[in-house]
């Protein structure tokens, strides 16, 4: 019952608009199925599954608007529904920003569902976890790690005639290995739409590989060294400023992309000319929503253009405001990469760090996107070329924006996930100079 | 629930107003519908009584139900408007099992006693599914079924019986005063949660519970547009486990000295005026030197040093490695413990274990396994002593019977160990604020949490704070911005000299304590009173972009 078809989907919502009385109504459908194993010390430790269906309707009198919403279908409750929403408008203050609703538009389809993923099953994915178990064991290591797979479908129409769809399937793995004296630990994280892309054994081989050469770290003195950041641990630094696109945040004077004096960065150069950033609903390789919630297409559009601030956000009611064009939010980010391998990032360095992952990184000021946090997982001294040994962990504090106008090099643009939002991005492997590290860490 | 949101929402949070991560909003519902009672505890007991056989019949050797219903009400608003009146109901049956000695978990919102059964028989299929790849079978510490019990949290007046524009009219005073104070921005919001919880095991346990937590908050940020530079002050509220008496603020609850601070009782209205004249302040204060002061922090502020670096590495599950692969594991490792020796800080640190403490985010009388909960020492006089476990944890250290740190954060997600309050007790001798503040020659006083970072073992972290006070020979000399101190757990536990006596003492909290995969929120709360560190490194965060 969780996940309905584009038809059926459609006939719901048009039967619930068929009760509506208010000035304007936006009916909308979405739902979740699937489930998801935890397990440390290689054996399982929990296990759940997840079934969803919610059906929202938000009905406007003038510019008052109430939502109500419900998960059950027959005929008296649509109609229940819709009188709540309806009570509720009438009783809600005027909202200033109110924006009409939009028409219809022929949104392309998303490339975001794959039956495979769809068709996963409490054993299949109890299968991949005795893989990974089984890949830690004979590394003689200890297994902790996560695997959830989700199929979600979502759908609107409104009264203005606006219908859009979409349907997709995620699968996310995340294993962390540590051998049992404590010394050496090892992590790789995996995000696809497609669960045939997905080698839970493969993962975990790499995650076994960095446990057992990160054990007996050195220490070494904090300070501002150039490093290699592996796509996982570039992509949770950079997430926390893909977050800050929004140009309302910018003109209103509180974000890093607000200018001095007032008004926004577009059309600044704020990073390094080898940084282009761009989002493509439809990549190949990082597929995404082709519509959102406003009702506006989502199409490629460039965020930053060889270091240049191209474009932010804005909302229908912010681009009213200012007189522009409304910019969507980007529903995936993409930042364009060079040809080099990390080996041969590794190969070109003379004296470096080799991230492998980051690690509780959070913002410590507003103004410059100053970000804290600490490495984690293998973190190795590179040499003339070379990676020499394991060192231990170190507590950076860098500021995205810094970090992107001190690129060295990029190397090959990857599927790569977040570890906090568990998002998949395309980020490549970066080397940067002068990373600030301000202490050690003896965590492992 | 959909993932295709978070960068809207993430966007709306940054320099803004940032709202906990609450789970669990659930479905919007009229306000009136807070006021009805729910379904009666004779059904309650019925539908549990359904899960429990169906698991048993279908071969579970333990199974628990709980059946919750869950209120929010979210009022939020920006200068002199509402952005946004959110009234959330939750509803549905969680069903744990034990079979074939692995656990089991299944979840539904239809409660229904057909739909309870399949639940429970999805539960033990889970369970059976996940026994083909575990090894040790889970061993649970002994518990005594209660019977039929209940409890509430001990509130004058709950939130959701106050009308909606009561409390918008709060918040726009609030915004009001900001705004009148020079502010170029203010957020402001009220978030009320009600937790009633109907828990049911096979050990013969019938506990029926009524939870109630509160949170004004508010942020004033001022601009200088010139430079661009931009300055924001949180309040120096609480999320409280209390009812909407909160906010009625009353003299013997403030606490006087550089700015007023708040005991059981919160002045909104006189925090924002306080909060506008700081940011000026702000605008204009001295870049901190880095190097090493002593730090004299306030509750309001240390709260969240305690959370990081005490009540995180002293969880159990922690320790054993189950958070290996998220949360990370943590430094004070078995042997620590078994040692009786181990100096976690200096004699004067005495931390307590606590589920009791009236007003606290994490008081209640039962854990979500069923078990009455207490209170007990983690670290005495500076040594550890003790963790923070569950029913299938307690053997582990020797214990027979479980701490009662079991909890879920709504009906759909499985319970584990999540922490107590966590408190720091305060100093045996009487000594006040200032008196500790005189003997300071180079030191920074801190009100306030901000930002903060700790590493998966928690020995590194970094804390900022609100506001920062420049104490130079024993006098306050100004205020400071760009602080932040970074330390090792142990270390700065050690350099602890001085508590103030318990008449400083207050509670600060979260209700978005993160843990698990898929993650789960928790709320809970940290008491104590100003504390003096010394020798602490400071650095200066201000940077050019």
């Amino acid at each position: 019952m969780a996940i309905f078809k584009k038809e059926a989907a459609k006939a719901l919502l048009q039967k619930v608009l068929a009760h509506s009385k208010a000035d304007e109504c936006e009916v909308s459908l979405r739902g979740e199925e699937g489930g998801n194993i935890r397990y440390a010390r290689n054996a399982i430790s929990t296990a759940g599954d997840i079934d969803n269906t919610i059906l929202s309707v938000t009905s406007y009198f003038g510019k008052r608007s109430g939502t109500a919403t419900i998960n059950e279908f027959d005929d008296a409750a649509l109609e229940r529904v819709v009188h709540r929403a309806e009570e509720l408008a009438r009783l809600a203050p005027e909202n200033p920003e109110y924006m009409p609703l939009r028409g219809p538009v022929d949104f392309k389809a998303s490339k975001t569902y794959v039956p495979a993923t769809a068709a996963i099953t409490p054993d299949t994915r109890a299968d991949a976890v005795a893989q990974s178990i089984q890949a830690a064991k004979e590394a003689q290591l200890e297994a902790a790690g996560f695997i959830e797979n989700t199929t979600s479908f979502s759908a609107i129409l409104n009264s203005k005639g606006l219908f859009a769809y979409e349907t997709d399937t995620n699968v996310v793995f995340t294993i962390t290995t540590r051998n049992s004296a404590g010394t050496g630990s090892g992590f790789a994280a995996r995000g696809f739409n497609d669960v045939s892309r997905l080698d839970t054994l493969a993962a975990t081989r790499i995650a076994a590989a960095k446990a057992n050469s990160s054990a007996g770290a050195k220490a070494i003195e904090p300070g501002k060294y150039t490093v290699i950041l592996e796509p996982v641990a570039a992509t949770y630094m950079l997430e926390n400023m893909f977050r800050g696109l929004d140009a309302r945040n910018a003109d209103e004077g509180r974000s890093f992309m607000s200018k001095p004096g007032g008004g926004n960065r577009i059309g600044e150069q704020l990073m390094d000319d080898k940084v282009t950033i761009y989002s493509d609903p439809f990549h190949p390789d990082l597929p995404a929503d082709t519509w959102n919630r406003e009702g506006f297409p989502l199409e490629k559009t460039t965020w930053i253009d060889k270091g240049v601030v191209k474009n932010l956000a804005y909302s229908q009611y912010w681009a009213k405001n200012k007189g522009v064009q409304p910019v969507p939010m980007p529903s995936n980010i993409i930042m364009e990469g060079g040809t080099a391998t990390l080996e041969e990032l590794i190969k070109s360095t003379e004296k470096g760090i080799l991230v492998s992952r980051l690690w509780y990184i959070r913002l410590v000021d507003a103004q410059t996107l100053l970000l804290t946090g600490l490495t984690r997982d293998g973190t190795f001294y590179i040499e003339n070329g070379e990676i020499k040994y394991p060192i231990k962990n170190l507590r950076f504090n860098e500021s995205p924006v810094i970090m992107l106008n001190n690129v060295e090099a990029l190397g090959k643009t990857e599927r790569s996930l977040s570890i906090e939002s568990y998002r998949s991005f395309l980020i490549p492997p970066m080397k940067i100079r002068d990373f600030t590290f301000t202490s050690l860490s003896d965590a492992i | 629930m959909k993932r295709k949101d978070f960068i809207q929402l993430s966007a709306m949070g940054l320099g803004a107003l940032v709202l906990p991560n609450l789970p669990a909003f659930g479905t919007p519902v009229d306000p009136s519908r807070f006021l009805n009672d729910g379904i009666d505890v004779k059904l309650k007991k019925q539908l549990a009584d359904v899960a429990l056989n169906t698991a048993r019949s279908k071969g579970a050797t333990y199974a628990d139900v709980r059946i919750g219903r869950y209120l929010n009400q979210f009022v939020v608003t920006r200068e002199a408007r509402v952005q946004n009146i959110a009234n959330a109901e939750s509803f549905g049956v969680g069903i744990r099992v034990i079979a074939n000695g692995c656990w089991g978990f299944a979840a539904t919102n239809t409660v229904t006693k057909e739909a309870i059964a399949k639940a429970a028989e999805r539960a033990v299929a889970v369970a059976k599914a996940n026994s083909r790849v575990t090894t040790t079978p889970v061993q649970l510490a002994p518990q005594k079924g209660y019977g039929e019990v209940s409890w509430k949290t001990p509130i004058v007046q709950s939130a959701f019986t106050i009308p909606v524009k009561d409390k918008v009219d709060l918040l726009l005073n609030v915004n009001s005063i900001a705004m009148k104070g020079g502010a170029n921005f203010v957020n402001s919001a009220i978030l009320a949660i009600n937790e009633q919880k109907y828990f049911a095991s096979t050990d013969g346990s019938y506990i029926d519970q009524d939870i109630h937590r509160l949170f004004p908050t508010f942020t004033v940020t001022k601009i200088d547009r010139a430079s661009g530079k931009f300055e924001t002050r949180k309040s120096l509220s609480s999320p409280v486990g209390m009812g909407y008496e909160y906010l009625t603020p009353t003299a013997d609850n403030k606490v006087g000295g550089i700015v007023t601070r708040y005991k059981d009782r919160y002045d909104m209205l006189e925090d924002v005026k306080n909060a506008t004249a700081d940011v000026d302040q702000k605008l204009k204060a001295k870049s901190v030197e880095p190097g090493k002061y002593d730090l004299v922090l306030d509750p309001s502020h240390l709260w969240l040093t305690i959370h990081e670096s005490v009540a995180h590495p002293t969880e159990l599950d922690r320790v054993l490695g189950y958070e290996a692969n998220y949360a990370g594991t943590s430094f004070l490792t078995l042997d620590k413990w078994k040692s009786r020796n181990f100096q976690f800080g200096s004699k004067l640190v005495n931390v307590v274990a606590d589920k009791l403490q009236p007003g606290s985010l994490g008081a209640v009388g039962y854990d979500d396994e069923g078990v009455q909960c207490g209170q007990w020492d983690l670290i005495k006089d500076g040594v550890l002593v003790n963790y923070q476990a569950i029913r299938d944890q307690a053997h582990i250290i020797g214990l027979d019977h479980s701490q009662g740190c079991c909890y879920a954060q709504s009906w759909a997600d499985v319970q584990f160990q999540r922490m107590p309050n966590v408190s720091l007790q305060p100093g045996k001798e009487k000594l006040s604020v200032d008196d500790m503040i005189k003997n300071v020659e180079k030191g920074i006083y801190i009100i306030g949490d901000g930002s903060f970072s700790i590493d998966q073992q928690r020995y590194n972290f970094q804390f900022g704070g609100q506001t920062f006070y420049e104490i130079k020979d024993g006098k306050i000399a100004g205020m400071l911005k760009d602080v932040a101190y970074q330390a090792n757990t142990q270390e700065f536990w050690n350099s602890c000299t001085a508590i103030a006596d318990k008449s400083d003492y207050r509670l600060g909290g979260a209700f978005n304590d993160g843990k698990g995969q898929p993650g789960q929120s928790n709320a809970v709360s940290h008491g104590s009173s100003t504390t003096r560190f010394n020798g602490v490194n400071v650095i200066n965060t201000a940077r050019k972009i």
